[in-house]
């Protein structure tokens, strides 16, 4: 459906120059929940607002259904935003917002009508059809926002860190009904946030973004269980980096030797890998700690602090080696306080646990 | 009560001594003689300093008076004209000034722009006098054509204010909005930019209207003769025989600006 090519945008000129984006690369298919996840500043608006044509890319191109439309001007796109301020005019009723695009369009009267009816139900707002914007919530204006973007039908709807503003009860709802909406009217959807729990639930797939670059894309499965770098594996959820020496790699498996001990046979999800210094991802869930048998291939530590969350416990341990690791384990009652700080005790896990990073 | 001591440490100028009296000074000067001027304006007999019972003679006198007439229709039509052009002219001064990326000489266009507020107005006055002398003697005409040029001018700062806070309070994503949903930038500025500047370029009308019409240093240097508006021919009054027919203009002169100035303070201060 979209298709980025190679596109760089450089804001201002000489000294002052910031370069927003950096060889993006994004083909989005049809009808796909596309997430663009990254930390402030990273370059998100800049990218949606350059699909929307309202900045235009300092090199390479976009094609929108297989159309170039790199040059054209955003009333010329087939492509609605809803805006991270909402952005309704103030001066027009919940209908009149959502019938606005439908007017430039030049719809017949009767079609603009039935539209609007027809998305406020989809919203779920119609009592509110004759209010002014500034007399509904916060939610409700959201709702008005959406409804707005989806009457005229676009190709692609692009949503700005659409839930941002709203509380955590709302937000989860907003969740599940942009969820519906999508699937509803087969719109592709182009959504951006910084909340990774919102990409991970959301999204089809999940584009990394940091410093203008493109990290890694994938799904929500993908880009949690195989990161492709440190810096992905750090943004999605909790990490333990270590370092360790690959060798031996044959097919799909190598060998690893981890600073701490413990020599380990791993499967290899990559092919541009090679012998040396690596960096390996352990989730903090994906372990468990037991006492240590004495085996020399055994990665050992003590624990230096435990934090109680009730439905599971965290364990700081500090490894042979000298590297912090974090252990997450579920609790359950059995093994009520088994454990104290300044135990010896040996990390467990499954090879297929351990992620080793390009970087 | 930790709290109560943490706000009455702030500065209260309420409590300084002497405070209310000098309030109260300062508003018996301003409004004193401005009551005192309304009220003999309803004076029974000719004095204008002592009272001999209620009347509306002189506002009748006032009304069949066709010198008064003439003034009262020139001012209201020459206010109606230059604050018209000066709006016009002061609102594409606004959008020019806020709706494009920063240039270069922005501060100096501002500053252009409002230069009439920071010239004296005497100074203007002889300046306009001079040129349109010259004017005058090379064309020969002496239509009101110069009056309308002068007001218009002095006004434009005044409209102009009041129509740029109006944009600058305006969100720009609005506009972004409108060209997403497909409206050209002439349907954008017809059916987002303009309505809602709309209360901005009403109070910039009004401000503008009763500057013009409350003007005379520079329409007694501008006019020709014949040309006189309400100010200047109470100023020409006030030189020959004073009854309070003067007190009787002058309070339906301070009645419309009054109302004028409050309907601007009703539009600026109302959000959308
Ligand atoms: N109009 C602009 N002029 C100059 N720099 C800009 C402009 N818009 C964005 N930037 C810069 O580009 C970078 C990316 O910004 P943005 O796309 O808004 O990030 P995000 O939406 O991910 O928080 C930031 O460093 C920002 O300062
Ligand atoms: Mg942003």
């Amino acid at each position: 459906m979209i298709e980025i090519r190679n596109i760089t945008k450089v804001f201002g000129a000489g000294e002052h120059a910031v370069t927003a984006l950096q060889e993006i690369n994004v083909n989005i298919a049809e009808n796909e929940f596309f997430t663009l996840l990254g930390p402030s500043g990273c370059g998100k608006t800049t990218l949606l607002r350059l699909i929307a044509g309202f900045e235009h890319p300092s090199t390479g191109s976009m094609l929108l259904a297989g159309e170039d439309i790199s040059l054209l001007p955003p009333n010329k796109r087939p492509v609605n935003t809803v805006f991270q301020n909402y952005a309704l005019f103030p001066h027009m009723t919940v209908a009149g917002n959502i019938a606005f695009g439908l007017e430039m369009l030049g719809r017949p009267k009767a079609e603009v009508a039935e539209t609007v009816d027809r998305m406020l139900r989809l919203v779920r707002m119609e009592e509110l059809k004759n209010r002014q914007t500034s007399e509904i919530s916060g939610g409700q204006q959201q709702r008005v926002a959406l409804a707005r973007a989806l009457a005229p039908q676009p190709k692609v709807l692009l949503l700005d860190e659409p839930l941002s503003a709203l509380d955590l009860k709302l937000r989860k709802e907003m969740q599940i009904e942009l969820k519906r909406l999508q699937s509803e009217t087969g719109i592709t959807f182009v959504f951006v946030t910084h909340d990774q729990e919102e990409a991970l639930t959301m999204s089809d797939r999940i584009a990394v973004m940091n410093a203008g670059r493109i990290h890694q894309i994938g799904s929500p499965r993908q880009i949690y269980d195989h990161p492709e770098n440190r810096f992905v594996a750090n943004f999605i959820g909790d990490s333990n980096f270590l370092n360790a020496k690959l060798g031996n790699i044959k097919d799909d498996q190598a060998e690893l030797e981890f600073a701490a001990g413990r020599k380990v046979t791993v499967p290899l999800h990559r092919a541009d890998l090679s012998d040396g210094e690596v960096s390996v991802l352990i989730r903090p869930e994906h372990v468990s700690i037991a006492e240590p048998t004495g085996n020399s291939h055994e990665l050992t530590g003590v624990i230096e602090n435990i934090v109680y969350f009730g439905t599971d416990t965290h364990y700081h341990l500090k490894l042979a080696s000298g590297e912090a690791f974090m252990a997450r384990l579920q609790n359950n009652p059995s093994e009520a306080e088994k454990r104290a700080a300044g135990d010896k005790v040996a990390v467990l896990m499954d090879a297929k646990a351990i992620q080793i990073l390009r970087d | 009560m930790a709290d109560f001591s943490l706000f009455s440490r702030r500065f209260d100028v309420k409590r300084v001594p002497g405070f209310a009296s000098v309030a109260l000074g300062v508003f018996v000067m301003l409004y004193m003689p401005v009551i005192l001027l309304v009220v003999y304006s309803f004076n029974k007999g000719t004095n204008l300093a002592f009272w001999e019972g209620f009347s509306l003679r002189w506002y009748v006198q006032a009304y069949h008076n066709e010198a008064v007439q003439e003034a009262a229709f020139r001012s209201l039509y020459l206010a109606l004209i230059a604050a018209t052009l000066a709006t016009t002219a002061a609102t594409m001064a606004a959008l020019a000034t806020t709706r494009t990326k920063k240039f270069r000489g922005q501060m100096l266009i501002y500053t252009l722009i409002n230069q009439p507020l920071m010239v004296p107005e005497i100074v203007t006055a002889v300046a306009l006098l001079i040129f349109f002398a010259m004017i005058k003697v090379a064309t020969g005409h002496t239509g009101m054509i110069y009056l309308i040029v002068a007001h218009t001018a002095f006004c434009i700062p005044f409209a102009y204010l009041p129509i740029r806070a109006r944009l600058e309070s305006m969100d720009l994503t609005l506009e972004t909005a409108a060209a997403d949903l497909y409206a050209s930038p002439w349907m954008t500025f017809r059916r987002v930019t303009l309505p809602l500047m709309w209360p901005g370029i009403v109070a910039g009308l009004m401000l503008a209207f009763v500057v013009s019409l409350d003007d005379v240093v520079i329409t007694e240097f501008v006019k020709s003769a014949g040309q006189e508006t309400l100010p200047t021919f109470m100023l020409g009054q006030l030189r020959r025989v004073v009854t309070p027919e003067v007190n009787a203009i002058s309070t339906v002169l301070m009645a419309v600006s009054v109302i004028f100035v409050a309907m601007f303070f009703v539009l600026t201060g109302r959000k959308n």
